[in-house]
């Protein structure tokens, strides 16, 4: 590590999935010294990369949790937020769809579910306006319920965007260092050992996700949870099937899972899961025979036509669940140490709730706040109830991020773009239409890919139905010219 | 390049959009019959489609009548596509097609250079079509009388054929590896492992062999491989390739890089692992339909391309489509011959357009039954003499091997022809006359090509 790396931190935030760069971003807007340390090459390559991408409003939600409480306030942040920061979100709406008369007199109980949970825009919709509204639903739907406010977004902007605006607030990202264990620490710093050396810090924040319950018991175990890995599977569809459906269509949740949805993508496909299995190993993001084909069905039965259309990518997301039925955020004072874990299922809509809370939790700990001022932006401190501050509680100004959204103007679409710069119009990747200037752009970003992954979550270059077919070794070509293809650096580079 | 801005629509008599073998082929001949303006929009930087990185030879033969490599046939295609007049355009997507007046330029978002955008009704609607390009010249509009669509087709990559397990690196298609081997100068070393055992499953075998991997084995579901004899020997004898039939990839394995594929005995059940660092996923073609599916033209089910009549013309009059879009996947030359031959229909359509000749023909759908997979052209250009497909004859698939196969076309439960036993090979073209055309009534229902007995 350099000198700026290992230089003393006031925080350090182990693991950078969304909610670790949205408490980086947040912590960001105070003078502090942070720190956001991931033992990936990229930030958002955890469970934040893999799952079904919708913007929650939290209807569903138990009453009364906290996870209730974050995701409310954080979907309401997220949206504005996204808004700013050109994070492609369409607001498509969502119909819990019942299938048979025992789940239709279930739908009161949900719609009253929602209202406890102060959202009262869900309303009843009967089987003929459902079967205007999506004719390609399959025979046999009963009733429904619409919930106007589920909005679809695209996951891997969304923790690019905050940790975009935490590193250029000052905060020291620190890729491939994979925190191994803690010091004992009484001179009021603890010393943290990672695959990049030691790092020193006053306070820690565990954003860890699948693996926050390691980090947890290093600092006393005081959350007392274990994750257990709950997988879930995920089939995309090619664009050709975007038609078939307006809103997310939603299934009446059970006791043990929420079910299989059918919901457009942010991009202009279409996305089947996701599937619920319990597994053992932390790292197995494999697909199963078993999985897809019982996805597939399901899709038969809930838009038939879906399943004739081709498949562009199927993928595998571990929700961080644990023993607990709420999420295990806590801060401990004593060990100046504050824990977000068990994010299980809902921690893209709630990031901005949970950082939040996790800021005004180290605040009562006694990490002092004090608001930074930055030029003519300004930055709001805690004090007054956040959200009041004009921009939805949203601190400095959120960056501009390229908009790989399929509602609004892409590139090759805009003449203007085009004319003024002629490498708009020269499409490399041909499925997503995504252009050279897009990926000269992505390699010239703060945030630079480390592998051609990384170009795929900043361009969606080669995510469309040919998989590479036409361009995968095109955009190789170019990721590699950009001078990065060494990347990412050794993991092991231990300092003396 | 010449970065100035476009200046109105581009007005051309037809647009060919893909400058592969049937697209190149088809300008050169629309040019020799006396077409007007004759634009081939693609979107690679080069004209020549796949042959452009398919390094080896094996092309030209029913076309040109010679064996070239892939590259050099590209650039004969080209070439000669030039010097007959047409304007090739590399670089240019097509990404939009409608009918005129309907609006055109629908894909064009954002603020519109003036000259484009601004300024009155745009062409008026006198038949013919109208296509949205993007390049780096800008969104151009093009208005043509007949269009062509020759955009191909591509292998289906592993997560269309669901096979599950992990995503690591160094899993690709066989157009992939071309590229990255013969376009991009990359050495593969180590293990690889073909799934597929057709023509197109040698051609990866090969360029494996050439970037210098060792290629364990071909996988193919199938109880044989399907390449031709000559080809095939030639590859298992230069590099003892053995071809495992009757297995299928179960599981891709690795977290990063490829460590392997789980290969099972598709009766038995019976897998094991194959530790290997690349894995090409060959043929299992589908046509690129994207344009044809937005444009709004009728899809064959079997083909999953356009619909075409034996004039090679989709359900849009005016709209012609041809190569691999309509027949995934044949051989160059075979690509090249449909090209011609809806280049020859077009000129004759436009030549009777000009003399204000009646309305367009009727379509009399021809459907393959099972276990025949799909059959090319999909209609009968209904009009009296009914025009005959490429070549004289029909192209067809199966989905299962049979030795002694007869097949035979009825309509109405008329028996219009009989054939002589042929042999079907799943990834093999079957071939059917068209001798029958002249029997079949024009008026009547629906004509089936079937199995016999
Ligand atoms: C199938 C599925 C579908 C889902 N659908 C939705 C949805 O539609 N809407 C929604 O809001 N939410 C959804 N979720 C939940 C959401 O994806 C997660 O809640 C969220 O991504 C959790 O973010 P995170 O930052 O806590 O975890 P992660 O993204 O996993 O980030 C944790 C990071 O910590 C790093 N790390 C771990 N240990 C260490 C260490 N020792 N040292 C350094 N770094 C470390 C990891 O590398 C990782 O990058 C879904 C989840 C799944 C699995
Ligand atoms: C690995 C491999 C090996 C092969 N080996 C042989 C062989 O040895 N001998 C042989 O005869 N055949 C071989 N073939 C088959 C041969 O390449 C094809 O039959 C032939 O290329 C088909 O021609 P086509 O014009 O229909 O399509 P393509 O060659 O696929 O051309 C289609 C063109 O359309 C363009 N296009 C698509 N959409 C758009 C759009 N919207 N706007 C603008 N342009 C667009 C594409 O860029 C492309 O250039 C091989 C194929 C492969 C994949």
């Amino acid at each position: 590590m350099t000198d700026a790396e290992v230089r003393p931190a006031d925080v350090v935030i182990i693991g950078a999935g969304v909610v670790g760069t949205a408490i980086a971003r947040t912590l960001a807007g105070y003078s502090l010294d942070c720190v956001l340390a991931d033992a990936a090459a990229d930030v958002g390559t955890g469970t934040s990369k893999a799952n079904t991408a919708i913007l929650h409003t939290g209807f569903d939600a138990k009453p009364g949790s906290l996870e209730a409480r974050l995701l409310r306030r954080g979907s309401e942040l997220l949206r504005s937020y996204a808004a700013a920061a050109g994070i492609p979100v369409e607001r498509t709406g969502a119909l819990l769809v019942a299938w048979t008369p025992e789940q239709s007199a279930a739908l009161p109980a949900i719609a009253d579910n929602a209202r406890r949970n102060g959202y009262h825009a869900v309303r009843p919709v009967a089987a003929a306006e459902l079967y205007a509204r999506e004719p390609s639903l399959g025979p046999g739907a009963v009733a429904a319920l619409e919930i106007p406010d589920e909005s679809i977004i695209c996951p891997w902007t969304t923790p690019l965007a905050f940790a975009t605006e935490a590193v250029s607030a000052g905060v020291r990202l620190l890729l491939g260092t994979s925190v191994t264990g803690v010091a004992p620490s009484g001179d009021g710093w603890h010393q943290l050992a990672t695959t990049r050396g030691p790092l020193r810090c006053r306070w820690v924040v565990n954003a860890a996700g699948l693996g926050a319950d390691v980090i947890d018991r290093m600092f006393g175990g005081g959350g007392g949870f274990t994750v257990r890995p709950r997988r879930g599977e995920l089939i995309v569809f090619d664009k050709l099937a975007r038609p078939l459906l307006s809103s997310i269509l939603l299934p009446v949740p059970t006791a043990r899972t929420k079910g299989v949805l059918v919901a457009p993508t942010v991009y202009g496909n279409v996305l089947l899961g996701p599937t619920a299995e319990n597994v053992s190993d932390r790292g197995d993001l494999g697909t199963t025979a078993a999985g897809l084909r019982s996805l597939l069905d399901a899709g038969q039965r809930i838009v038939p036509r879906l399943v004739e259309e081709e498949i562009t990518s199927s993928y595998a997301g571990l929700r961080a669940a644990t023993e607990h039925p709420d999420y295990q955020i806590y801060a401990d004072a004593g060990r100046r140490y504050a824990c977000a874990g068990g994010i299980r299922s809902t921690g893209l809509s709630a990031s901005l709730g949970i950082a939040e809370h996790v800021v005004s939790l180290l605040e009562s700990a006694g990490l002092a706040l004090r608001p930074r001022v930055t030029g003519l932006s300004g930055v709001f401190g805690l004090s007054g109830p956040l959200g009041v501050s004009g921009h939805s509680g949203v601190f400095g100004t959120p960056p501009v991020m390229a908009y790989i959204g399929e509602a609004g103007v892409r590139p090759y679409q805009d003449a203007g773009r085009i004319a003024a710069d002629p490498a708009y119009g020269q499409i490399v990747c041909h499925c997503e239409r995504v252009t050279l200037g897009e990926i000269r752009d992505a390699m010239a970003s703060p945030l630079p890919p480390a592998d051609l992954g990384g170009l795929r979550r900043r361009t969606r270059a080669m995510n469309g139905r040919c998989q590479g077919f036409y361009c995968a070794a095109a955009v190789s070509r170019l990721f590699a010219s950009s001078g990065r293809a060494d990347l990412p650096r050794a993991a092991v580079a231990v300092p003396t | 390049m010449n970065h100035t801005r476009p200046s109105g629509p581009v007005q051309v008599e037809v647009l060919v959009v893909g400058a592969g073998p049937a697209g190149l082929s088809a300008a050169a001949e629309l040019r020799r019959l006396g077409a007007g303006p004759v634009l081939v929009a693609d979107r690679e930087p080069e004209p020549g489609g796949i042959p452009r990185h398919s390094w080896h030879t094996g092309y030209g033969l029913r076309d040109r009548h010679r064996l070239l490599t892939g590259p050099a046939y590209a650039r004969a295609l080209a070439d000669a596509a030039l010097a007959a007049g047409a304007e090739i355009r590399p670089g240019t997507t097509v990404t939009a097609l409608a009918p005129a007046g309907s609006g055109i330029g629908h894909e064009v978002r954002g603020p519109l250079p003036p000259s484009i955008g601004g300024g009155g009704p745009q062409t008026p609607d006198r038949g013919g079509h109208t296509a949205t390009m993007t390049s780096a010249r800008g969104i151009e509009t093009v208005h043509a009388a007949a269009v062509l669509l020759v955009t191909g087709c591509r292998e289906r990559p592993r997560p269309a054929r669901l096979v599950p397990g992990d995503r690591p690196t160094g899993v690709m298609t066989t157009a992939e590896l071309q590229q990255r081997v013969y376009l991009g100068g990359e050495r593969l070393a180590g293990r690889a492992v073909v799934v597929g055992a057709e023509h197109v499953s040698f051609s990866a075998a090969m360029t494996l062999a050439h970037s210098g991997a060792r290629v364990v084995a071909l996988v193919t579901e199938h109880e044989r491989q399907q390449s031709y004899a000559a080809f095939r020997l030639g590859a298992a004898l230069r590099w003892r390739i053995p071809v495992w039939a009757g297995c299928a990839i179960r599981r891709v394995v690795g977290r990063g890089q490829l460590a392997g594929v789980e290969v099972a005995d598709v009766r038995t059940g019976s897998a094991r692992f194959i530790p290997c660092q690349t894995v090409v996923f060959t043929g299992d073609w589908i046509p690129d339909h994207e344009l044809a599916r937005t444009a709004g033209l009728d899809m064959d089910p079997g083909t999953r391309g356009p619909a075409v009549d034996t004039m090679l013309q989709t359900s849009a009059a005016g709209v012609f489509a041809a190569g691999n879009l309509v027949h995934a996947a044949e051989t160059a030359d075979i690509a090249a011959v449909s090209g011609r031959h809806a280049a020859r229909q077009i000129a004759a359509a436009l030549d009777a357009r000009a003399r204000g000749r009646g309305p367009e023909p009727t379509r009399l759908p021809v459907r393959a039954e099972p276990p025949l997979r799909w059959i090319s052209p999909n209609a009968i250009a209904a009009r009296a003499g009914p025009p005959a497909p490429p070549l004289g004859r029909f192209v067809l698939r199966s989905w299962e091997f049979r030795r002694l196969a007869r097949l035979q076309v009825i309509q109405d439960g008329r028996v219009l022809f009989r054939s002589r036993p042929v042999r079907l090979i799943p990834a093999r073209p079957v071939h059917l006359g068209a001798s029958w055309l002249s029997r079949a009534d024009l008026a009547g229902g629906p004509v089936h090509v079937q199995l016999r007995g």
